[in-house]
Order: structure tokens, then sequence, then C-alpha cells
């Protein structure tokens, strides 16, 4: 008799402290924020970078939100979701952390999405994941993202291409993930309601070292191709490409140019020179709010520990990190009633990012500024994607009806289709 | 050859066939039906070429990992570090004194020299404890992974070959009529790896001269078949180990020049070609120099129709290939039984 007794009393007492130590933990004390970045694989460069805009962000708030100290815990991932949900898992399960920001790569924010719905407490912003699906597809309520998808990050650049450059035939390479398919969705639909043609899709498996075969395969009657590919398999294409003597005008998908790429070391990178592309920023924008950005992240990090202006993966990870201080100031560090709050203030805020002004959809989606850019040569030898037009309010279905952009199905290799209204 | 035809007339007539219609490929220009089935013949020859130069890569790895396993029984797991070490110096070496040549014997000699350390500090005191080796060799990897994204970082390093190299040469293969002219198009190709392919066949045979035909590759030899009968014979079989240990670490190196040229250098290229060493090893057979030749010419192979023909399962068909194999002929294609 006496022992189920004793047995309750304790359970009950130990369910006493452990609500009570919660309760204190969402008010006062440091707030845990978990990071999510590739820093193993092909991502290497870009996660480390991604990092860098975290760090930026919180030394200039000195480490507190919202009256309370931040800490940090990092956990690295290698592109795949289940290396994604593994990191995640141990954030979360093992770490007790409040908020996840991250993952980095397409197929894992997908993944994360998912898992989001099984930890209802927890509140995850996405590091710079582009694909579609994310939040187009069954969106998860605590999952937020603050940058637009890869498809947004393509809008405008099929028009100049078609109008401005004049390539009326392109054929596109790509990796085979997500993310891929939502930018050539992105160029696609555009390109193709103008009037252009897509002849040919190529899609290798990301980590591809060796392109010679796919090089050789790619077709000589087109005016353009347009290249999907990002980190160590971006550089790899370009020096065999030079090798093969290949000298078709190119177009960048976003990651193709960006800074990871751009400063690699060797002579790969001369290939990008002249290279039309779009995407979330542009290195050579003149608007305060992005030059004083890069001088933050230029003061942050010595010379040698950095990029010389932020990836846009710094910028991703920067914002992801400044909408929670923003948010963590205005509950006044109080992550109470399940992150509430909090929450409320995300889905709500108007952020003034670096790459302009960011707001969110009923999905949790960012509606904002993409940029379309060309890669120069700047006096001092590097390369730099420099500013040709901005397009403001890029929403996720690209201004397209939401009607017949769900039509047009979902990215994947095949879709869509090209054609010239949608 | 003869005696292979005697005792296996039908294996024998497929060979042929297969051969024949090989060549009838490589030479002939193809009818409009067949490039209309498979493509065009260009992106057929440049598939067979960037096979055959890809597994040229692979065999230079592959041929230490092979030489060192097949004489010490040693499972070195840090094969891949060795490759990416390499590719690390010659990037810096060849940055700085501009010539991309000497990258090749600094890397040779300053990975041979790591290797020998290993074989003397590491090896020698875990003789013949196969678990304890691997556990050893997986943890000396992975410290040499961290160490060198500590010093050189994550980014993308590529080796620029000099000027000579770089581009595409004019080869002597047609790939196709001009329809409006008549006139021949023949088949251009980088340079580079052309040169490569044909350093490796070089590498290739002097190793299967120096094991067949001097003193040391018969020392090497009585090694691999009983090492202990060897040592009770009074050779200084220690010495031995040494120097093929240097040999094979220090031929991983001049492969990281070899991928750093026309791939490029970066974390995680180390397990990639611990991989790919590994598979081809299998494959061909342990410790048989010919077989590591063979299995790599197949794996390239495989790497690059694979990714041109059925870029889905490109990834797939190697490991297919290693099942296959393994299933038929579990000790590789070369390998004793």
């Amino acid at each position: 008799m006496r022992q189920p007794y004793l047995n309750t009393l304790s359970t009950l007492a130990l369910i006493a402290a452990g609500a009570t130590s919660v309760q204190a933990a969402s008010h006062e004390g440091p707030v845990k924020i978990g990071v999510l970045a590739t820093l193993e694989g092909t991502y290497t460069a870009l996660g480390e970078d991604g990092i860098r805009g975290l760090e930026a962000a919180l030394q200039e708030a000195d480490n507190m939100a919202g009256g309370r100290a931040i800490e940090v815990i990092v956990a690295s991932t290698d592109t795949t979701p289940d290396s994604a949900v593994r990191a995640a898992r141990k954030l979360v399960e093992q770490d007790q952390v409040d908020i996840v920001i991250g993952p980095l790569s397409g197929s894992e924010g997908i993944a994360i999405r998912d898992y989001s719905k099984t930890q209802p407490g927890v509140t995850f912003i996405n590091g710079i994941s582009g694909a579609m699906e994310t939040t187009y597809v069954t969106p998860s309520e605590n999952f937020f993202r603050f940058n637009i998808d890869g498809a947004q990050w393509s809008a405008g650049l099929g028009d100049y291409v078609f109008n401005e450059k004049g390539y009326k035939t392109v054929a596109t390479v790509g990796e085979d993930y997500s993310f891929i398919y939502t930018q050539v969705f992105g160029f696609a639909t555009e390109y193709c309601a103008a009037g252009g043609e897509i002849t040919d899709r190529f899609w290798v498996p990301l980590g591809t070292k060796d392109f010679g075969s796919i090089i050789a395969a790619l077709p000589d009657d087109v005016d353009a191709i347009y290249l999907g590919l990002g980190g160590g398999d971006a550089v790899n294409f370009l020096n065999q490409y030079q090798q093969a003597g290949g000298e078709a005008n190119l177009i960048g998908g976003t990651i193709m140019v960006d800074g990871t790429v751009l400063n690699s070391q060797g002579s790969a990178k001369e290939a990008l020179v002249g290279v039309p592309s779009s995407g979330p920023q542009a290195d050579t924008w003149d608007d305060p709010r992005w030059t004083s950005f890069v001088q933050l992240y230029q003061e942050t990090f010595p010379e040698s520990e950095r990029f010389p202006t932020p990836s846009l993966f710094a910028t991703g990870y920067y914002n992801a990190t400044l909408a929670v201080l923003q948010c963590m100031d205005t509950v006044e560090g109080n992550l109470g009633e399940g992150q509430a709050g909090f929450r409320d203030c995300l889905s709500n805020i108007t952020l003034e990012a670096p790459n302009g002004t960011i707001t969110l959809d009923e999905n949790r989606q960012a509606i904002g500024t993409n940029f379309i850019t060309e890669v120069v040569q700047l006096d001092d030898g590097t390369l730099a994607n420099q500013l040709v037009a901005t397009k403001e309010n890029v929403n996720q279905t690209l201004g397209i009806d939401k009607a017949a952009f769900d039509a047009i199905g979902l990215p994947s290799r095949d879709t869509p289709e090209c054609k010239t209204s949608y | 050859m003869r005696a292979f035809a005697r005792t296996h007339p039908v294996w024998a007539g497929l060979v042929a066939i297969v051969i024949a219609v090989l060549l009838w490929m490589i030479f002939a220009i193809w009818p409009d039906a067949l490039s209309d089935r498979i493509g065009s013949k260009k992106i057929f020859l440049n598939a067979l070429f960037n096979g055959i130069t890809l597994g040229g890569l692979y065999f230079l790895v592959a041929s230490g990992f092979t030489l060192i396993f097949g004489l010490m029984r040693n499972v070195n797991l840090a094969h891949g570090s060795l490759y990416l070490l390499g590719g690390y110096i010659g990037f810096f070496v060849a940055d700085i004194t501009g010539y991309w040549l000497i990258a090749f014997p600094v890397a040779f000699v300053v990975v041979g020299f790591l290797g020998v350390l290993m074989q003397v500090f590491v090896f020698r005191r875990i003789e013949g404890q196969d678990l304890r080796q691997t556990l050893v060799t997986i943890g000396i990897s992975i410290v040499m992974a961290d160490l060198m994204m500590w010093s050189f970082g994550g980014d993308f390093f590529n080796i620029s070959p000099p000027s000579w190299l770089s581009g595409p040469m004019e080869t002597f293969f047609v790939t196709g009529v001009k329809r409006s002219s008549g006139e021949l198009i023949f088949m251009k190709y980088p340079m580079v790896r052309l040169v490569i392919f044909a350093a490796s066949v070089v590498v290739g045979v002097g190793m299967w001269l120096a094991l067949n035909k001097t003193r040391i590759g018969m020392l090497i030899r009585a090694g691999v078949d009983d090492r202990d009968m060897l040592s009770a014979t009074g050779a200084r079989i220690e010495w031995v180990f040494v120097g093929v240990f240097a040999f094979g670490a220090g031929l991983a190196g001049v492969a990281g020049v070899v991928g750093g040229t026309f791939q490029s250098v970066a974390p995680g290229e180390d397990i990639r070609f611990l991989l790919a060493s590994l598979v081809v090893v299998i494959v061909g057979g342990m410790g048989s120099i010919p077989g590591a030749a063979l299995g790599a010419l197949l794996i390239g192979l495989a790497e690059q129709f694979g990714s041109v023909y059925f870029p889905t399962y490109a990834v797939v068909l190697t490991f297919l290939i290693m099942v296959v194999v393994l299933a038929f002929r579990p000790q590789g294609l070369m390998g004793k039984a």
C-alpha cells in the first residue's frame, strides 16, 4: 500500500519540478539557439559563411536578446535530409534549444519542416534553404522562412536574358535535387513565357566531380547554357569546361555565381566574367542597408577568415538571426505559452534586412526583393556580382495567379513544361 | 590467349565480337539511325575517353593502396587523407613557384615521407592486428581531415595547369560529317586529361616492370607471397615495408596533384577517393597491380557512361559492379584465391 503511494508522490514531485523549470526557462536565464549549417561535404564553404552571418548579427546585438543572454549551439549537416534531421534532433531533444536557425540546403529544409511539426514547442527559422515545397506544400505552424525561395531568386532573370541578352534557346545543367528544380522552375516559367525555348535539361548528382561527359553532351546549337550548380561542383564544372574549350554563353543560377564560387582558388572562376544571374543580393548595391551590413561583416571578421563581401548564405543567416533578435526584444525575452507571442511577432514583422524589406505571407514565407546581376571583375582583381536591376515584392507564386500557379505542378526534373503562358 | 580461345571458344567469340563492335563505334562514322537512338558519336567518344582518363586517376590512387595491402596486409584507411594532402601541397607549390611540374616531385616526397612516419610510428607497433590498424587509420584520417580543414579552410582549390596544357586539342577521331560541306568533324579533347592519362600509364608500366624485372621487385613479390619465409632468408623486410609504404603514400600524393588539376581539392575529397580506391581494389583484387588498373578502368568507364546515358542511376552502377564481382569472383577479377 505504501509503495504505490510513494511512487505517485515522487512522480508528482518530478512533474511539478519539471513544470517549474520549464516555466523558468521560458522567461529568464540564457535563451538557447540551435544552428544547423552544412559544415561537411560539398557545401562546407557555404555553411561556414552562413555561420559568419549569424555571428555578425549576434555580435551586433552584444549577444543579448530581449534582456537574456544567448547561448548558441551549432550542429553540422552535409546537405542530406537525414543529416539535417539527425542534427536537429540532437539540438532539440538533447540540448533542449528554444529556437533552431537553419538549415542551409534545399532538401534539408523540407525534412526540417516535417520534423518541426513533431516539435511544436520549438520555433524553427530557416537559414537559407530555398526549395519551394518547404513552405508552399503542407507548411508547418512553427517553421518561418525569411528568405525568398529558389524560384523567387530567379525572378526577372528569364525576362532579362531573353529580351536584353537575346538568348532565344537555352539548355540547363543542374544538380539533381529540390533547390535546383525550384531555381529552374522560376527561370523556366518566366523565360518560356517571354518566348524562349529550353531544349534540354541535364541533371547531375549533387557532388559530381567529373563533368567531362556532361560537357560533351551539351548541345552546340543553343544560345546559352543555364548552370544550376553550387560549391565544389560549380568549380569543377568551370575548370573542366575551360579545359574542354567551351565557349557558349553562360547563365548562372544563384549559387553558381555566389561569393563561395567567385572567391575560389585557381582560374576556373574566370569563365564566369560577364555571366548574367539573379539572386537575393547584389554585391555592388549602394543601398545604405546593404553597405552597412557589408561593413559590419568586414569589421567582425579579419580579412583572412571571410570573403571580401558576405555571400548570400551569410546574409540569409544574418536575416534569420535578426528576425529572432528583434522579436525577442518585442516580447522582452518571454518565450512562454508555447512561444505564442514570439511567433506572432515573427509572422507580422516587417524586417528591414540588408537586402531589402522582407515580410511574411500566410505560409510564413518571405516576400522580398530579388536582384538581377552580372559578374564583373573589380579593380582589385576579385570577382563580384554587379547590380543590373532589382525586382521588388516578389511573392512565392511569382506574380502568377495562385490557381494557375498550382496547375503548373511542383518543381521537378521536367516540371514546368516550357510554354508561353501559365 | 590462344589457349584461352581453345578452352573457351564461346567466351572468346563473344569477347571478339564486343571488341569488334567497340572498334567500329570508335572509328566508323555513325549512321543517323544509331545517333537518333543513343545520341551523337561525340557524346559516346567523350564518355569513353573521360572514363579511361578518370580510370587513370583512380589507378594512381588505388595502386598505392593495393601495393601496401598486398605486401603488409595493412588496410590503410588514411589513404584518402594522403591524397588530399598531396592536392593541397601541389596547389601551394604550383602557386608559389609558378611551375606545375615541380608540384609532382614535392608532393611525392612530402607525402611519401609522411608515409614513412606512419609506417615507423604506427603500423610497426600494431603489425598483424587488423582491427586495431583499421580503427587507428580511421582515427588518423579524421584527425588529418580536421587539421587540413583548420589550415586550408573549406575553400575549393583548383590547380591551374600551365598554358601549354590548358584548353582542348584536336584528335584524329571523327565524330561526324558536316551536313553542308561534307567535311569531317574531328573530336576536340582536353589536353591535360590526355597527358595525365599518359602519365598514369607510364607509372603503371613502370611499377609493373619494377615489380617483375628488378631485385627489389623480387623482394616485394616474395614478401607478398610469404612474409615469414622472406624474413627467415635474411632479407631486411622492415626496410622493404618502409620503402613500399613511402612509395604507395607518395603515389597518393601525386594523384592528389592530378586530381586537383582536373577536378578540385576540398574537404570531403579524402573520403571520396578512399571509397573509390576501396571499390577499385575490391573489383580488381586486393594486392594486384594489374587488378587495380582493370578495376580503375571499369569504375571510371561506369561512372562516365552512367552520367551520360542513365544519370539517375549513375551512382548505383559503380556499386552494382562491385556487387556482381563479389558475388561471382569474391577475390576480385585479378586477385588470387
